[in-house]
């Protein structure tokens, strides 16, 4: 009780001074705060306006003219934006896939009692940390239709030589050729050109999905696995039964981060075929790529950006209704 | 014997090599062959002669073949990528260090603006701090690519076309960096702060002379992600530079493979050996923290 009488009577410098302690440690917040804010607000909140902005001019240096939706009614008809928008899809079809399958399976083989683990992890992971463009050069060569090793070997093996990313072709109309048969241009199936690089992109991703994939399978109690055994059940039924659902909410973020990737894909496609042979390879980032750097048309090429992130918003809204509703969170 | 029974019946003492083991292995070394053949060749290319590069001589030198390592390749190719005249030093030298500045810039950049936001967001009270979290948090969704049109306008605008600033700049802002800093900081026990502030510490001082000393593997990750990923960054450098002095290494890579490298591969090999081994160097020393980083965070792809 003495104490607090005593400080009750000497409150009144500290409030003073608390207060402005107060409002110093306030202003001090602001100013550390500054920085990231200001360069966050400047480099991605505002660009979303300004693009829409450049979206409705036709702009050269600046806005010429204040076109409306021109650009986007354009875009809509052109067959070659819908082209690219299709083999984005095929892309993200075949590779998708092939990377969660693969580096599932792998992570589950690595996460059984292995020796020279963080080995085998280390050189999966090699190609995801390598820049994706000296990769991307590297590859190219190995696909060299004159004098590339993978035709050299196909050639030792006794089969003929590929054109690979310079092939506009169907996979299945290269294999019915072989076969002597014909078929017909629908079902020729995606381009050698589209397979080459969704193997060069597999090759690049499996590592990530393998690291993720054994994050998740580090976070299943080993006591299920125990019970499941006591139960007599198989390798397989254990995987199908145990791993699968604990790891489906891993395998979604693997799935929606996979999807997003491949529609942002540009890199090693730009470096292998630029788009090419007869716009086999022109993803819609390609695309919106080449219009902006190529033709310079930056109204259309912003119109096109928003397209494309309203196909990314709709599939990602699809995804989690649809995926994401059989994810198992317990 | 000291092991139970009923232990004994369900697991064997000690794995042994059963046919299923001996599958796994195969099929984990073939994998790891088919990751590392790509680095292989590169490096096997990088030291052949023009002649065993066309003939598909897989290993021309001893003891197979009669020809030397041609480590000449690497000057060749640095030669061939072209001179800077107004540097007097060869264009090659100019990338490598537009990429170095690049790409340590852009990490001082990210760790110094994401370190202050972290701190306020983890342990000052300031007004209006929980809103201005989400709209930062916010900005996630924003693709980079929905924004690439307006950005290259800015920096004509700017005038920053062409300059460091154009390369840099832009990218100092991480999301990423301040919400995984955020997270390291709220772990650190309060005491601390208290018992700083008894001694009569600010937060400034706390932060640099306890917190950051602390934090070091977070700010170890952070520093090393950005640093990939700025240094891998091809679309943007070949967007907002025009001269052959301000390209970067990849931007110089793919530029020298649409000339000269595109015949003379053994060169394009040691140019992208040159590229790569930086960045492997750097993950082989640092993996904890990269496979640590990239796990909890999902930066780069």
């Amino acid at each position: 009780m003495v104490q607090q009488t005593e400080t009750m009577a000497r409150t009144h410098v500290p409030v003073v001074k608390a207060r402005q302690r107060r409002v110093q440690e306030i202003a001090l917040g602001y100013a550390m705060l500054a920085p990231a804010l200001l360069l966050l607000v400047v480099f991605e909140f505002y660009p979303i306006f300004y693009g829409l902005y450049i979206s409705l001019c036709n702009w050269r240096l600046g806005c010429n003219s204040f076109v409306g939706a021109a650009n986007f009614t354009r875009a809509l008809h052109d067959p070659e934006m819908w082209h690219s928008l299709w083999i984005t899809t095929v892309y993200a079809l075949l590779s998708v896939p092939l990377q969660l399958g693969l580096g599932l399976f792998l992570a589950y083989l690595l996460f059984q009692k292995i020796r020279y683990k963080p080995f085998f992890r280390t050189v999966f992971f090699l190609p995801y940390v390598t820049s994706s463009v000296a990769s991307a050069a590297v590859w190219s060569y190995l696909y060299s239709p004159d004098r590339g090793p993978l035709n050299a070997l196909l050639g030792a093996l006794g089969f003929q030589p590929r054109n690979w990313l310079g092939e506009p072709l169907g996979i299945f109309t290269l294999i019915a050729q072989s076969l002597g048969l014909t078929l017909p241009s629908w079902a020729g199936g995606p381009s050698l050109a589209l397979v080459s690089i969704v193997i060069y992109t597999t090759w690049v991703f499996v590592g990530y999905a393998i690291t993720i994939f054994l994050a998740g399978l580090g976070t299943i109690p080993p006591e299920l696995y125990d019970a499941a055994k006591v139960d007599g059940a198989s390798g397989w039924v254990q995987f199908r039964y145990v791993t699968l659902p604990l790891l489906s909410p891993t395998t979604f973020f693997l799935l929606i981060f996979t999807v997003i990737g491949t529609f942002k894909a540009f890199n090693h496609i730009y470096v292998m075929t630029q788009g090419g042979p007869y716009n086999e390879t022109t993803t819609a980032s390609i695309f919106i790529f080449r219009q902006l750097f190529e033709s310079n048309r930056y109204g259309y090429s912003a119109a096109l950006s928003f397209i494309l992130f309203f196909c990314i918003l709709l599939l990602t809204i699809f995804q989690n209704r649809v995926v994401g509703r059989r994810v198992n969170y317990d | 014997m000291a092991i139970p029974l009923d232990r004994q019946a369900f697991e064997p003492a000690r794995p042994r090599m059963s046919p299923a083991r001996v599958l796994i292995y195969a099929i984990l070394i073939v994998g790891s062959i088919g990751s590392l053949l790509p680095f292989i060749y590169m490096a096997l290319t990088s030291l052949k002669t023009y002649g065993s590069v066309i003939n598909d001589t897989f290993w021309p030198w001893a003891p197979f073949g009669t020809e030397l390592p041609q480590l000449g390749n690497y000057p060749e190719a640095i030669r061939q990528v072209g001179y800077d005249s107004s540097w007097h030093t060869f264009l090659f030298f100019r990338y490598i260090a537009n990429s170095l500045i690049v790409a340590s810039v852009t990490v001082a950049g990210v760790l110094l603006t994401s370190v202050l936001a972290a701190y306020v967001f983890a342990r000052m009270n300031v007004p209006g701090k929980n809103f201005l979290f989400l709209l930062i948090l916010a900005t996630i969704m924003v693709p980079n690519d929905l924004v690439l049109v307006p950005k290259v306008v800015m920096m004509f605008n700017l005038h920053w076309y062409n300059t460091y600033l154009a390369l840099t700049v832009p990218f100092m802002g991480s999301v990423f960096a301040i919400f995984f800093l955020r997270q390291f900081f709220m772990q650190i026990p309060k005491d601390l702060y208290e018992a700083a502030v008894i001694d009569g510490a600010g937060h400034l001082r706390y932060l640099f002379s306890i917190m950051i000393p602390l934090s070091k593997p977070a700010i170890m990750t952070i520093g090393l992600l950005t640093f990939i990923a700025a240094w891998d960054d091809f679309k943007w450098p070949l967007l907002v530079t025009r001269d052959a002095s301000m390209r970067v290494l990849a931007v110089g890579l793919q530029q020298f493979m649409q000339g000269e490298g595109g015949t003379n591969t053994q060169l394009l090999m040691a140019f992208a050996a040159i590229v790569v081994l930086p960045v492997l160097l750097l993950f082989i020393l640092t993996q904890k923290y990269f496979t640590e980083g990239i796990v909890t965070t999902g930066i780069k792809g």
